[in-house]
């Protein structure tokens, strides 16, 4: 099935960019619906995306009861893919989305163009690699992403390094961890930026059972090395500077969603999140366009983009039947005070049952207070919380949403007196 | 080490060979390969010793990827001429080496009345510089060419000449040529001394002797070194001028056209913003002195500096990621003008002190140094038809091999790098040897993620043909 000639053949009725747990879960959703012809193109050489190369066990729970390791949970996800009749094309790269639904892709083939009736965007996340973190020093090897370690360990079979320092301590960084054991790497140290760690119990506890040392409020300022890392140099918060002794870094986490085909592209991009800007219905600026998963902001589990993915292969499959609510009005919604992100960014009029159901929102930082959404004058919802960076804070969109009280929605946060 | 691969031969093997070479050039920047293609093209048998594992790994690892007119070059210098000559042939033949050639333009912008009342005397400089095209233009124009620029801009020169080129393709093209038309490349070669006996250099290397009638010092910056070495003596010193650069995601392309330089000072060109022909916006370089000739770290306090100086000039620019951070060594020393000198008694030239400019004014200096050979007697009749090499396609707006048949798979998504162009680059006498000389010839890893996607697929494919591939390097020590 997967050598099929993309362009002939039938119309394409919706083409799904990324085949892993989003783009997988929205795919299958749509051929149970009964949309015809459903094709997910992905640029690797297999389907089933990050928790492909995540060879350890955390996976499954909500999609199949019961816990698995990342590459039987992703075998699991295509082969769901397969039975339900989606035509998984591999080592298949889209090169440019354009307006109408037309999308430029390479293939060993050659290049060639497709047009379908309506495009997901699924394309996830990836982690902030060095350069962007603008961290200085000298550029030696050994210096990568949990990414690109979990490939190298458990599809490859390859050790960049015997003693890393990890930076980072978000859920994924734990997962580093768990990698480096399972090819007998021992990590030097982690290191946290902030003065707290950022994953949620027990996971931060991992370190302490492994004996690694973990430095909280401590920064990477040079990387030595010549050919390969010698050392890290970290600064505290009060400016004091220690030498690390290692062989690798691991720059964990700082996810950003891998947006580059809208960014290039046509779409509207949110800064925040640094994905396409979505309604409820995850519809971009371009109504042929949909976008799901991790795309839509840095991070979630597997599991909840794997959600998301069904719900956005049901919204498709409505609009496809013409059932999908065309925005009569778009409400934006507007941040301010310590919050990072909020997804969906717009809401489209009328409401519909359908659609998500909660706003997602991120803090900068720690903060307590209260939340509040205002539209127009009135402030229609607010609720007391305690918030970490990197946690999901969920707003119900119709808890507070009146049809006819104004333009302008705002969520804001006052903070308690300390 | 693991590689099974046939490996060039030593020099060893060569000086038993007992071949005396016409030239042997030192060091393989792109001043080097420049030199080496024309010896070659003009019939002499030359040989190449470099001491990295890949070419144009010292200061043509890093540049701004200008192809510069020469326009504000200092009035009657060498560099001059030899920028206007280096100019003039590559625009005769990047057609047929596939070489790109992006003509931008360039926009010299002065930021207040200060810079605006020096503008009219570079304007002057430039045209008895023979770049009669330059002129002043309305900032009104200026705007509608960039319409992204800050408004903050107060006066501005055009230079329709100015030109981005791929910085690592064109010596990489230069070098093949020599080697297709009977040059050789010695890599892991580093000349360690050698006696000249009135009408032999025998050089010593790591790799063995090698014989020549003529050695030429192409070390940049290391060329003040070399001298003393192998001469006894110096007339220049090297004094390394470090220059860090950002370069911004290939979103940020959308905002730029054309090459957006400051009004220098007499130290420095300062700090140039520009699109590259890969499609990213580059800023830099800084321009920091210092005493390591090989110390190319990049410190936090200086790329802020280029980041605000990218936003100063494009506030759109804020908040756009970067894609990459790097710096690159330019081999200055104390004086203004390049040090190119012929020593007719030692059989040597040397070729020092190419501090900015090297990448366009390579292929003249090449021209200048031959002059300077036939000045000393000797003779020899040109390549009647020299084969031509084809450049690798690297460019965006390129063709590209992700747009050809067969091109097996993409194995760096973000720059669209495919498996039979990593191939490529890992055979032949220049075949890649490090990740770094991989990446110059492919762009593998350069792109948005840094490697995230293809780290372990480019381990996969490189496996055996790296000289210290880390894994190695880190069970020996």
């Amino acid at each position: 099935m997967d050598d099929l000639i993309l362009g002939g053949g039938k119309q394409i009725d919706v083409a799904v960019i990324g085949g892993g747990p989003a783009g997988l879960a929205a795919a299958t959703k749509l051929k149970h619906r009964g949309v015809s012809r459903v094709v997910v193109l992905d640029r690797e050489p297999e389907a089933g995306g990050i928790p492909r190369h995540c060879g350890h066990i955390a996976f499954g729970m909500r999609e199949f009861k019961r816990i698995l390791t990342g590459p039987k949970y992703a075998k699991n996800l295509v082969l769901a893919a397969r039975n339900a009749g989606v035509e998984i094309h591999t080592s298949t790269t889209v090169v440019e989305a354009r307006p109408n639904g037309v999308l430029l892709i390479t293939t060993d083939r050659g290049v060639e163009e497709i047009n379908a009736r309506r495009i997901i965007y699924a394309t996830g996340v990836r982690e902030t690699p060095r350069s962007a973190r603008l961290i200085p020093g000298s550029r030696p090897d050994g210096v990568i992403n949990t990414g690109a370690l979990q490939s190298m360990i458990y599809l490859k079979g390859q050790k960049p390094f015997e003693r890393p320092v990890i930076v980072g301590t978000e859920l994924v960084s734990f997962s580093a961890i768990m990698t480096c054991r399972h090819a007998k790497i021992r990590p030097v140290a982690m290191l946290e930026e902030s003065c707290q760690v950022t994953a949620r119990w027990p996971s931060s506890l991992y370190p302490r059972l492994m004996g690694i040392p973990t430095h909280l409020g401590a920064r990477v300022v040079a990387i030595e090395g010549t050919n390969q890392v010698r050392a890290v140099v970290i600064e505290n918060a009060s400016g004091n500077r220690r030498t690390i002794d290692c062989d690798g870094v691991v720059l964990t986490g700082r996810f950003i969603p891998e947006a580059s085909l809208a960014i290039c592209g046509h779409l509207t991009v949110d800064p925040a999140t640094g994905g396409p800007v979505v309604d409820q219905y995850g519809r971009c600026s371009d109504p042929v366009y949909f976008a799901t998963g991790n795309l839509l902001r840095p991070v979630e589990t597997a599991g909840w983009s794997w959600q998301e993915g069904k719900l956005v292969g049901d919204m498709v499959a409505d609009d496809l039947d013409g059932r999908l609510p065309t925005s009569e009005k778009e409400l934006p919604v507007s941040l301010t005070g310590p919050l990072k992100f909020v997804v969906p960014q717009r809401i489209s009029l009328p409401l519909s049952p359908s659609g998500m159901q909660n706003f997602q929102l991120r803090f900068t930082r720690r903060a307590k207070g209260t939340l509040f959404v205002r539209q127009g004058p009135d402030i229609t919802w607010s609720k007391q919380i305690s918030a970490l960076p990197e946690r999901r804070i969920l707003i119900p969109i119709k808890a507070f949403l009146r049809e006819n009280a104004g333009d302008l929605v705002e969520i804001t946060f006052r903070p308690t007196a300390e | 080490m693991k590689s099974s691969r046939q490996l060039p031969p030593s020099p060893t093997q060569t000086a038993i060979n007992d071949q005396v070479f016409d030239i042997v050039v030192v060091g393989a920047g792109v001043v080097g390969c420049a030199v080496a293609r024309r010896f070659v093209l003009e019939g002499a048998t030359v040989a190449v010793v470099e001491k990295a594992t890949d070419i144009l790994d010292g200061a043509s690892k890093a540049n701004s990827a200008i192809l510069h007119t020469g326009f504000d070059a200092p009035p009657e210098s060498l560099e001059l001429s030899c920028i206007r000559d280096g100019y003039r042939e590559y625009t005769e033949i990047h057609t047929e080496m596939g070489l790109p050639l992006e003509n931008t333009g360039a926009h010299m912008v002065a930021w207040n009345d200060e810079e605006a009342a020096k503008l009219e005397a570079i304007v002057k400089q430039a045209h008895a510089n023979g770049v009669e095209d330059v002129k002043r233009i309305e900032v009104k124009g200026l705007f509608r060419r960039e319409p992204r620029l800050s408004k903050n801009a107060a006066a501005a020169i055009f230079v329709p000449g100015e030109s981005i080129i791929d910085p690592w393709s064109a010596p990489y093209a230069y070098l093949r040529q020599a080697l297709m038309n009977g040059g050789q490349i010695f890599l892991s070669c580093e000349v360690t001394g050698g006696d000249f006996d009135g009408s032999e250099w025998h050089l010593e290397t790591s790799g063995g002797t090698l014989k020549s009638r003529h050695v030429i010092n192409c070390a940049g910056l290391y060329g003040d070194r070399l001298d003393t070495a192998l001469l006894g003596t110096t007339e220049f010193n090297i004094t390394p001028r470090k220059g860090q650069f950002i370069i911004f995601d290939k979103a940020a392309s959308a905002l730029v056209n054309s090459i957006i330089l400051p009004v220098p000072t007499s130290r420095t060109k300062g700090v140039v913003v520009c699109r590259t022909v890969f499609g990213n916006v580059l800023v830099g370089p800084t321009a920091e002195d210092q005493e390591s000739r090989s110390d190319t770290s990049t410190d936090e306090a200086a790329l802020n500096a280029l980041i605000s100086s990218g936003v100063e000039k494009f506030p759109d620019l804020e908040g756009m990621p970067i894609t990459a951070v790097y710096a690159g060594l330019r081999p200055a020393s104390e004086y203004k003008d390049y040090q190119i000198e012929a020593k007719p008694d030692l059989g040597w030239i040397t070729v020092g002190g190419i501090r900015s400019t090297g990448l366009s004014s390579a292929l003249g200096i090449a021209r200048h140094v031959y002059e300077l050979y036939t000045e000393q007697g000797p003779k020899h009749s040109a390549i009647a038809k020299p084969s031509v090499p084809q450049a690798v396609v690297l460019a965006q707006k390129g063709d590209r091999d992700w747009r050809c048949k067969d091109h097996g798979e993409i194995v760096c998504h973000c720059e669209l790098v495919t498996s039979r162009e990593i191939n490529q680059a890992l055979t032949g006498p220049l075949g890649a040897r490090s990740l770094s000389g991989l990446k110059r010839q492919t762009r593998a890893t350069m792109g948005r993620c840094q490697g995230f996607y293809c780290s372990a697929r480019l381990t996969e494919l490189t496996e055996g043909h790296f000289k210290t591939p880390p894994s190695d390097e880190i069970s020996h020590g």
